[in-house]
């Protein structure tokens, strides 16, 4: 079993996704928010982790700007919920040692008078283990 | 004793990859009664049943059992084998070992195992069978057709023309169906109008055709040849037989706000309507939940107006008993309600409409007269985006349905093509998942609307539509490009999935036709028998039984036309002899039989028996009507004392199968 | 009546608005929000992975602690709702999971998600109901054009959410309606604010929060009430008071007359 092979179980094991349901109608993509913020857009996200193509993905940049909308999921009309994909490898990343995407040193930088408790909580969440 | 011959098929494979045939025919050799047993690639084919005939002459054999496919398959083709070596074809039993076994199993030992325990059960049964003669049944020579559209009047105009009568029933006031409502038709761009009004006009005036307009089927009873149908004449408070259909009232009633069901609601009917000009039977019906003289008793404008005389306020549903020897089912589809993909827009904006909302928007008798002006305000649409698959091929039954609607890829590409023809200027966007165009002629079209005419097709999907000022914002992804795109519409066009008709699962209910997941009818074999129902008498004509398109559907409907010409051209019906039989001497007379027999088969009678003393005495016994039974076997079960009996599946043979399974 | 309250972290500090102003409401309608005890965080998302557990595990504290008391466990903030629910919802249908949690956190009993777990906005429509609402309202804000800002979490994913339909939802409109409003209603009502990307790609969420905002403006709002906190952080930063932001629960105290001018 290769790297990427390994890798590819270990996400599908994660995310519960079945990446095979796709019938490659694209629609996740039509309806993303981020799409243009992203370099790999959601149906690629799909297809990549069922061709085992894993390592690219892992490094992209994409992965911190997924919104957890859900609008991928709730709109697919197989059921697929692309979403989870990406929750699963940002997981893949942050969860190795020093991987954090963002630490609580950040914090004080970030901090304005109005920023409510549940952003810093969820972003930690989001981006660090 | 029974002198019992096996025939062991392998099926090619399909049986002999996953059970030792040799070993099957072998251990089967053992079985009481058994003298002969062999086994044969095809047992179905000519040579495999000359094998049979051959070893009936050859061993005086006096029962057989194939272990073969599902006798839903060939149990016919061996009876017949075996009536034409001399033996009774109801001494013929079939051991499923490929369905039940050989198609379920991986392991060839269990897949052996299983099919001797299979063998031997059948054999067990053959043991304790007898011969049986079927009775026969005459045929009602009338068909019914449920359903008007265009696969029920192509039906019926078949029927009709070979010279047997048929009756259509309607729900709508007149019959047209879908049909009636299209613009043009792919790929030869003929007018729906032109080509469907002159049979719709073949049917009203064909002296074997009768027309049940806005009727429905109100209960169904009997079996194949004699079916007794009871049919619902709703009121239409207009007298069928005195309306010229000179349309008067429908301009004078006062009640104009009727949404008009034609137009899908785009424009207003008034409550006393005609569907529209070219409508078979052309008379007026009035609907009467917008009907002030009905409602309140104050008005009756239409009947001051009509010189016939033909409104009847007093009118009530009418009620029609008709015997018939074959039902044909043909009751279409419907687009399903967008209400559950609102991301799309439709319940927010009058510019996002269903395909055949598009059909009536380009239609000349529709609510624009033809041209092509969007629903808000009426301004001719300058950048159209076409969504194809809108739900369609959804996993997950929650919304949308499994299935490809099948016809959605060839109307959007007419759709977009004939709008690029008329009205040049305009941008005309369709997404698309995958095109489908299997057919004659139907790619080539496709093609057209891309190389002449320019349509954009995209290679994606749309993920949202927002209604913003007088323009729709779609935004989608455009695959092949790798982009998101935002194109500013005027008008957006869902090819909404099709579903069967809500009358259909009632329906199939009242006929005990079955039915698949999706409420389409299911047919007797997929491929071999595509327009019977496996009830005996029930025919399938049109969407009723999945999405097709109109060429289909009038070939499917000139088929199950066939069928059933095939079924009223024989005066008689041979019958199933399985059939219930009472024990004269057993029977109490306690009624248990006839109170849960279906089809209304047991009678009482009361009859002389000779007592052990001598004397006689008058007991009250139960009698059973072979040619109503239907050998369902409720009775059977519902008899205490045990007098109640099927022939061909006795208790004492049904025992004796449980006993060799469980040996 | 009586429910289980699960305010949050953000209604404690940032949000005491929505806090205050739910509890004054839900008593002046005759429903008591007892707060759980010793509640602790939500975590603000819930984690999509299958194999996360120990961020879950504050969730089925709180909604054990709803059963042992058998009562519904109401929340206000869109977040903590959708977390809530969610974990809920895995409760009930991931054995698994179910399972490790169950030996994990020992509660008095097993518990498998039969706690009932409402959004304040459910309490109003499906306990108390509309008409009891309207019937309560003294002061109605008659002719105020609200947009009501549902976002992701109130809606989505919609199988698990179930308050509504997630394209074309109306609880809120139904409940801006209660209270004397005009809702208005606008394309993005149902689209992300930003969310949490704020910290990551602020453009990227300025970007989102403008066209909810401009959506909202274009079909004629004058405010847009939202649940969410961090819905309201983000219209308000990114919005540059093009349309003024407000939480439910504010215009529902004022329209029942318990907000001092």
């Amino acid at each position: 079993m290769t790297k990427n092979e390994r890798m590819k179980e270990q996400i599908l094991r994660t995310s519960g996704v079945n990446p095979l349901k796709c019938m490659r109608c694209g629609k996740c993509s039509g309806t993303c928010p981020s799409y243009d913020e992203m370099e790999y857009h959601p149906h690629q996200f799909v297809y990549m982790v069922e061709t085992g193509d894993i390592e690219p993905l892992l490094a992209s940049k994409s992965l911190y700007k997924c919104l957890s909308c859900f609008a991928c999921v709730d709109r697919c009309p197989r059921s697929v919920e692309p979403a989870k994909l990406v929750e699963a490898l940002r997981l893949m990343v942050i969860r190795q040692q020093g991987a954090n995407h963002f630490k609580a040193d950040d914090i004080p930088a970030l901090v304005d008078e109005e920023i409510p408790q549940q952003l810093l909580v969820s972003a930690l969440r989001k981006y660090s283990k | 004793m029974q002198r019992i011959g096996v025939f062991v098929c392998w099926c090619g494979s399909n049986i002999a990859g996953t059970v030792d045939v040799e070993a099957v025919s072998e251990a089967l050799k053992k079985e009481p009664g058994v003298v002969f047993s062999t086994n044969y690639q095809y047992m179905c084919s000519q040579a495999g049943q000359d094998i049979i005939k051959n070893a009936i002459a050859e061993h005086k054999l006096s029962g057989i059992v194939v272990c073969s496919c599902s006798p839903r398959m060939h149990e016919t083709t061996f009876r017949k084998t075996a009536a034409a070596a001399g033996l009774n074809p109801y001494m013929v039993e079939i051991a499923n070992i490929r369905e039940q076994c050989s198609w379920v199993h991986k392991d060839k030992l269990t897949g052996t195992e299983k099919a001797i325990i299979l063998g031997r059960t059948a054999i067990a049964k053959v043991n304790l069978n007898a011969p049986l003669t079927p009775g026969e049944s005459p045929v009602t020579k009338r068909a019914l057709v449920i359903g008007g559209g265009i696969a029920g009047i192509q039906t019926a105009l078949d029927i009709a023309d070979a010279g047997f009568e048929v009756d259509i029933v309607e729900k709508q006031p007149t019959i047209g169906g879908k049909m009636a409502q299209l613009d043009k038709t792919f790929p030869t761009l003929d007018c729906a109008a032109c080509i469907l009004t002159p049979k719709m006009v073949d049917v009203a005036q064909h002296e074997k055709i009768r027309i049940f307009s806005y009727s429905e089927v109100e209960s169904v009873s009997g079996f194949v040849g004699n079916f007794t149908v009871n049919i619902k004449k709703k009121a239409r408070y207009v007298k069928e037989d005195v309306c010229t259909g000179c349309g008067l009232c429908t301009e004078k009633c006062p009640q104009k706000n009727v949404p008009n069901e034609f137009n899908l609601g785009m424009d207003n009917r008034r409550a006393i309507y005609i569907p529209f000009a070219q409508a078979v039977p052309k008379v007026a019906t009035i609907d009467p939940r917008y009907c002030t003289m009905l409602k309140t008793g104050k008005c009756g404008v239409c009947s001051k107006v009509c010189t016939a005389g033909a409104i009847d306020y007093k009118a009530k549903d009418e009620y029609i008993e008709e015997k018939y020897g074959a039902i044909v089912v043909a009751t279409g589809y419907n687009p399903i309600s967008m209400e559950k993909f609102d991301e799309f827009a439709y319940s927010q904006s009058k510019d996002v409409i269903t395909s055949l909302e598009f059909e009536r928007l380009t239609n000349a008798a529709g609510p624009t007269a033809g041209v092509l002006l969007r629903p808000s305000d009426h301004k001719h649409p300058k950048t159209i985006v076409f969504v194809q698959c809108v739900g369609s091929r959804c996993s997950g039954a929650e919304k949308g349905k499994e299935y490809c609607s099948k016809i959605c890829c060839m109307y959007t590409a007419k759709h977009a093509m004939l709008t690029r023809d008329k009205y040049p200027d305009t941008d005309v966007y369709v997404f698309y998942i995958d095109v489908r165009t299997p057919g004659k002629a139907f790619d080539e079209f496709y093609r057209r609307a891309v190389e002449e005419y320019g349509v954009h097709y995209i290679k994606g999907m749309v993920g949202k539509v927002s209604p913003q000022g007088d323009k729709l914002m779609v935004q989608a992804s455009d695959l092949l490009a790798n982009k998101q795109l935002h194109i500013e519409a005027d008008l957006v066009v869902l090819a909404a999935a099709i579903e069967p008709d809500a009358s259909a699962r009632p329906l199939a209910t009242m006929l005990t036709a079955s039915m698949d997941t999706n409420d389409f009818f299911t047919e007797a074999h997929p491929k071999l028998r595509p327009v019977e129902s496996p009830t005996a008498g029930v025919f399938l004509s049109g969407t009723c039984q999945g999405p097709k398109d109109i060429p289909e559907t009038v070939s499917q409907a000139g088929a199950a036309a066939a069928k059933v010409i095939g079924l009223l051209a024989k005066d008689k019906l041979t019958g199933n002899p399985c059939v219930a039989h009472s024990n004269e001497l057993m029977c109490n007379g306690c009624s248990s039989c006839e109170r849960v027999c279906p089809y209304g088969a047991i009678t009482y009678e009361d009859k002389e028996f000779r007592m052990p003393d001598r004397t006689t005495r008058m007991r009250r016994v139960a009698k059973v009507n072979e040619a109503v039974c239907q050998g369902c076997g409720a009775c059977t079960v519902a008899c205490p004392s045990g007098a109640m009996d099927l022939k061909g599946f006795a208790s004492a043979q049904i025992m004796a199968e449980v006993d060799a399974i469980c040996k | 009546m009586k429910v289980s309250y699960f305010p949050g972290c953000t209604l404690k500090t940032k949000a005491k608005d929505l806090d205050r102003y739910a509890r004054e409401s839900a008593a002046a309608l005759g429903v008591e929000l007892a707060e759980i005890e010793a509640w602790q965080c939500c975590g603000g998302v819930f984690s999509m992975a299958t194999d996360e557990i120990a961020s879950k595990l504050s969730c089925v504290r709180a909604l054990a602690d709803a059963a042992k008391q058998g009562q519904p466990l109401v929340s206000v903030c869109s977040a903590c709702h959708n977390v809530l629910k969610q974990t809920n919802h895995a409760m009930q249908t991931d054995e698994t999971f179910a399972s490790r949690v169950n030996n994990y956190i020992a509660p008095d009993a097993p518990y498998h998600g039969q706690t009932k777990v409402l959004h304040f906005l459910e309490l109003l429509r499906d306990e108390i109901g509309w008409d009891a609402v309207r019937a309560a309202v003294k002061k109605p804000l008659t002719g105020k054009k609200v947009g009501a800002y549902y976002g992701c979490l109130l809606l989505r994913p919609s199988k698990t959410m179930a308050m509504d339909d997630p394209e074309n939802p109306k609880i809120i409109e139904d409940f801006i309606r209660a209270i004397g409003a005009e809702p208005v209603i606008y394309p993005y009502r149902n689209e992300c604010c930003g969310g949490y990307v704020t910290i990551e790609d602020a453009a990227l969420s300025k970007k989102k929060s403008m066209q909810v905002l401009d959506s909202a403006q274009g079909a004629g709002a004058e405010l847009l009430v939202t649940a969410c906190p961090l819905c309201r952080y983000n219209l308000d930063k990114n919005g540059e008071g093009k349309l003024p932001v407000v939480y439910f629960t504010e215009l529902l105290a004022e329209a029942l007359g318990l907000k001092e001018d």
